[in-house]
């Protein structure tokens, strides 16, 4: 069972296209209006297998955020094919033609995959149990005493047992990212997303966070990350995924990638990152 | 000091009539907040058609005065067939009114909800119809409360205007007593301070559910 298969991401394909109307001084001018297409992602090809910690680095605008949000659907592909734990996202396959699946169907789906934000994005009226609970309550329809079972200890395995009953307001950015954590753990997913989970923290409340995330991959929980947190990378993830204009330029355990890159792009994103010399 | 007496002492005929402004208000916001919220959900519906009915809807309402609304109601529909009761007519109409201001509230509400909150709502399994009403929605009265709360305060003013169609509220019970007395300055004075003594608490409760609104986001 070790090579089953969590992720299967097939020449994905992604275009970005900005603001379609034209400006009020295209319009006066008679300038044409260009649209601005950006290709985000170019053909990417991933595999993840059950129980695997990817970690996806990359300078910003190389489309690993992107390539995460497609996973869940948060973001539509133009092209190519994403499985996850053997399912396809977004489409239904008939006959071997793509249909646009029901957004209840999407909905279903998701609830196998963890996501955790960059602006950990909890619920603001709710406590961090409540946060925890919703889910539960709203889409696995558990009783409330059922669901304070299931959120009880996954927020005391974050470390958040004494703030329970606080709301995000009275949380700071570490404990309200364990709380993301949590909240998305408690659906135990098949696999869980982390789209740069400590980019939006202060320094000092990265390490907290770090260290829930690494307890979560020793319990043998599949995950991918993306992050700019090499050390953290080349710590935890058992292969290291590098991306760059779209494309994945090259993976591989962070024992080799780290030490001798062979693309020149991973190259210079770790002489950036002081990890080689310059 | 006869002036302060005689003001005085029209004050138990006038407060006959506060059940009756109570009754109007809190019907007709009934009215104004659920129709308001149907309207604020179709204005921002992807449905061609709902988008639409409501857009105009909201003009109409917002380009003509609540007194000749009130007056079609009570006057009007019966040549075709409707004949409502002056007090029902009111709740009516002042809810039908209230309810296109409030479901611009709500609009405003709603669209202000951070996007990151449909998303993780997303990302959860949450459908988009779930998102809206267990996640956005709710979100979104927080927001409203205050905005609401000074409609509400607007409202019980403008209940003043039913007097047009026969309900006897606090103006035209005022009305009839200066017919029988002709005590004028004593009678509006008292009309006046029954109307501000009503609206001057719900003014700071409005402002206490401001700050709360604030402290949560």
């Amino acid at each position: 069972m070790a090579d089953e298969t969590i992720i299967d991401v097939r020449d994905v394909h992604k275009t970005f296209v900005s603001d379609t109307r034209p400006t009020l001084w295209q319009r006066l001018t008679g300038k044409p209006h260009v649209q601005k297409r950006v290709e985000v992602l170019k053909g990417v090809d991933l595999v993840v297998h059950r129980g695997e910690t990817i970690a996806i680095l990359g300078s910003s605008g190389s489309g690993k955020s992107t390539l995460l949000r497609c996973v869940n659907k948060l973001e539509t592909i133009d092209a190519g094919r994403i499985y996850v734990n053997g399912h396809l996202i977004g489409y239904e396959e008939r006959d071997g033609e793509l249909i646009a699946e029901k957004a209840s169907v999407t909905a279903q789906k998701r609830t196998d995959i963890g996501f955790v934000f960059q602006h950990f994005n909890l619920f603001l009226n709710k406590t961090a149990l409540g946060n925890v609970m919703a889910p539960l309550r709203d889409v696995k329809k558990l009783s409330a005493a059922e669901a304070r079972e299931i959120a009880v200890p996954n927020l005391e395995m974050v470390g958040l047992g004494d703030k329970m009953d606080n709301y995000p307001s009275k949380l700071s950015g570490g404990q309200k990212q364990r709380v993301a954590i949590a909240r998305a753990l408690a659906m135990e997913p098949s696999v869980m997303l982390f789209d740069e989970p400590t980019s939006a923290l202060d320094p000092e409340l990265v390490g907290e966070v770090l260290a829930v995330i690494k307890k979560i991959a020793q319990q043998g929980t599949t995950m991918v990350i993306v992050t700019h947190e090499m050390q953290f990378a080349r710590d935890i993830a058992d292969r290291i995924v590098v991306m760059d204009q779209g494309v994945i330029v090259e993976e591989g355990p962070p024992s080799r990638i780290f030490t001798a890159p062979q693309h020149p792009k991973t190259r210079a994103l770790l002489s950036r990152s002081g990890i080689l010399p310059a | 000091m006869d002036f302060v007496k005689n003001t005085l002492a029209v004050f138990p005929a006038l407060l006959q009539a506060v059940p009756v402004v109570v009754q109007l208000a809190l019907g007709a916001m009934a009215i104004a907040l659920v129709l308001g919220l149907l309207v604020a959900l179709a204005r921002i519906s992807s449905i061609k058609i709902l988008r639409g009915i409501a857009t105009v809807y909201l003009e109409v309402i917002r380009g003509t005065p609540l007194l000749v609304q009130l007056v079609y109601i009570f006057f009007v529909l019966p040549s075709i067939g409707v004949s409502i009761d002056p007090v029902p007519a009111g709740i009516l109409g002042l809810g039908l009114n209230y309810a296109a201001y409030l479901s611009e509230v709500f609009r405003s509400a709603i669209l202000s909800v951070e996007h990151g909150q449909t998303e993780a709502a997303l990302s959860l399994g949450y459908t988009p119809s779930k998102t809206l009403w267990k996640v956005v929605i709710p979100q979104s009265f927080v927001v409203s409360m205050g905005p609401i709360g000074n409609y509400f305060i607007a409202m019980i003013k403008d209940t003043a205007l039913t007097s047009v169609i026969a309900v006897t509220e606090i103006l035209k019970t005022a009305n009839i007593l200066n017919s029988q007395t002709f005590q004028t300055t004593a009678i509006y004075t008292a009309a006046a301070i029954l109307y501000l003594i009503i609206s001057l608490p719900l003014s700071r409760v409005v402002v206490v559910l401001e700050r709360k609104a604030r402290a949560s986001g």
